[in-house]
């Protein structure tokens, strides 16, 4: 039996993501630093850990409810509150989910029909497509450029509007770009789609991660707030990666049908870590701030070394990348990463792993030591000046 | 801006004006003349390695020694502590809250050489009314930095 013609042809036609090509070779490469991961290099707060390791000790092996526990529940609705000013229910507008990643594909799942189409602005994290056509959607790439900021403009916005329309996912802060939306931008976008009964996914896992200005949530703005499911998480914003941990917060209609999803394909998310979540919640502001003014010092040093090689870097004010051209040299994306890799051992992302938009970009994540960025941001200075001889 | 270039030095002081500079979003001579301020102000009153001889075949040890002594009048705890601290195998020396005076730290380079220190000359200063003397086994961490800890990178491959 040829086990590779039983597949799901939906399946077999979405392409691997193309960021893993990369890292399987540094990880045999002797001596390689790489700027590539994109999860932060903090170790979870201690007195998180702590909180999920009491939890274990008390025996806290059960499924908790499909929802999650009312207690954290009740502390995202908290935090909601005191950091945008919107109400939700912990009832029955709160969904935890096993990362932020599980939210985007209940949520869209929960809204496409077949032949439905998803607005996706590029470059942009890589799961937003594939959710879309697993559940039978279309997804309509809306491009963003380097001189706009990569930020979304309401014209673009309105040229790939059709009546077949469904959501608009507004990724930002955004990966891989760093680029994010202010108040007066989102209005523009919301004055267009207020127009429609598109919904929105705002997906503000990087929310506490800005340097510059504190993010504003799309949802916050007049008549927003139902139309809008918002994707957030404990990964980048505590350093949990490894906890699986996130939650979706919107209307209670739909909600109720992401948690159907969830019920059949989860049951609930991993009780230990919703119990160190509570924790960090609670008492994690202080380790929030520590790890972004660390961020925000690598930050500059990145797009400070950037510049210096004479490439063009947009100033990132969000996430924790940086997002430098590297149209200058006169490669593609793919060849450029490909060959620093070969010549200086350095490993970055080709844009294109972000959507076609990224060509002539590459994202350079600064989730390492100021040491490591030097070293790595001298190999790469050391590389393009190599190009120009 | 003088705060952030504290907390910056005080984790890495062999941080270059350079890289602050970029990091602080401002110019090496800001950088610099704060920098510079800061030492003559007696904040900045040092810079030192952190050094974990327990890794290396060098003889030393330390010792916390807990000291109670008498005030002196018009100059409280002042004047015996300096007697204290201008010892050079003593290498801190704190005011304490609660069930002692004087917190001493004294480096030497065998158990017997500090207590002997201790003995024939911490107590037999006039205002030193008793003294406990405890060595030190093991460092665990020392100024914010854990002592055993590797540095690795262990995040995995993911596509993200």
């Amino acid at each position: 039996m040829n086990v590779a013609e039983q597949l799901s042809k939906t399946v077999v036609e979405i392409p691997p993501s193309g960021i893993r090509k990369f890292f399987d070779i540094v990880n045999e490469m002797d001596g390689a630093v790489s700027l590539g991961v994109g999860e932060p290099d903090f170790v979870t707060p201690w007195h998180i850990r702590e909180e999920g390791i009491y939890s274990l000790k008390q025996g806290q092996t059960y499924y908790t409810s499909n929802w999650g526990l009312l207690e954290l529940r009740e502390e995202i609705c908290a935090y909601m509150q005191r950091r945008n000013g919107l109400t939700y229910h912990p009832e029955n507008e709160v969904l935890v989910t096993v990362g932020g990643s599980e939210g985007i594909d209940l949520a869209i799942r929960a809204l496409v029909n077949p032949g439905d189409e998803v607005l996706i602005p590029e470059p942009c994290f890589v799961c937003y497509a594939p959710c879309t056509k697993l559940a039978g959607g279309v997804p309509v790439p809306i491009v963003t450029k380097a001189e706009d900021k990569f930020k979304l403009t309401p014209e673009a916005l309105e040229k790939k509007i059709t009546s077949k329309t469904k959501l608009l996912i507004l990724p930002y802060p955004n990966n891989p770009t760093g680029a994010i939306m202010t108040k007066e931008e989102l209005e523009k976008i919301a004055a267009v789609l207020r127009k429609t009964n598109i919904m929105v996914l705002s997906d503000e896992i990087y929310g506490e991660l800005t340097y510059a200005q504190e993010h504003t949530s799309i949802a916050t703005l007049e008549g927003m707030q139902e139309r809008t499911v918002i994707i957030n998480g404990f990964s980048k914003t505590y350093a949990m990666t490894g906890w699986r941990l996130g939650y979706a917060v919107g209307h209670k209609d739909l909600l109720r049908q992401m948690t159907k999803i969830h019920q059949y394909a989860i049951m609930s998310s991993p009780t230990t870590s919703q119990y160190a979540a509570i924790a960090a919640l609670r008492n994690g502001d202080e380790d929030i701030e520590r790890m972004r003014e660390e961020y925000n010092y690598r930050r500059r040093v990145m797009v400070d070394g950037f510049r210096k090689m004479g490439l063009d870097c947009f100033e990132p004010e969000g996430a924790f990348y940086v997002f430098p051209s590297i149209q200058s040299t006169g490669m593609d994306s793919e060849t450029f990463c490909e060959s620093l890799l070969k010549a200086q051992k350095v490993a970055v992302i080709p844009g294109t792993a972000f959507g076609e938009s990224g060509e002539g970009f590459i994202r350079a994540s600064y989730c390492y030591s100021l040491k490591s960025i030097n070293e790595a941001l001298e190999r790469i200075a050391a590389y393009v000046e190599g190009l120009k001889a | 801006m003088e705060e952030k270039v504290l907390h910056i030095l005080e984790n890495n002081c062999r941080i270059s004006f350079e890289q602050m500079a970029v990091m602080l979003d401002t110019d090496v001579e800001t950088v610099r003349h704060t920098v510079e301020k800061l030492e003559k102000e007696g904040i900045i009153v040092g810079y030192k390695s952190l050094i974990n001889w327990e890794r290396t075949t060098a003889e030393k040890v330390k010792a916390i020694i807990e000291l109670k002594v008498t005030p002196q009048r018009g100059k409280g705890f002042d004047a015996v502590a300096e007697k204290i601290y201008k010892y050079p195998q003593v290498t801190s020396v704190y005011l304490m809250s609660g069930g002692f005076d004087l917190g001493v730290i004294v480096e030497g380079k065998t158990m017997k050489e500090v207590a002997l220190f201790v003995a024939e000359v911490l107590a037999p200063i006039e205002e030193v009314i008793s003294t406990a003397t405890h060595f030190v086994l093991k460092t665990f961490k020392d100024h914010a930095i854990e002592f055993m800890r590797e540095e690795k990178d262990t995040r995995q491959v993911i596509s993200l």
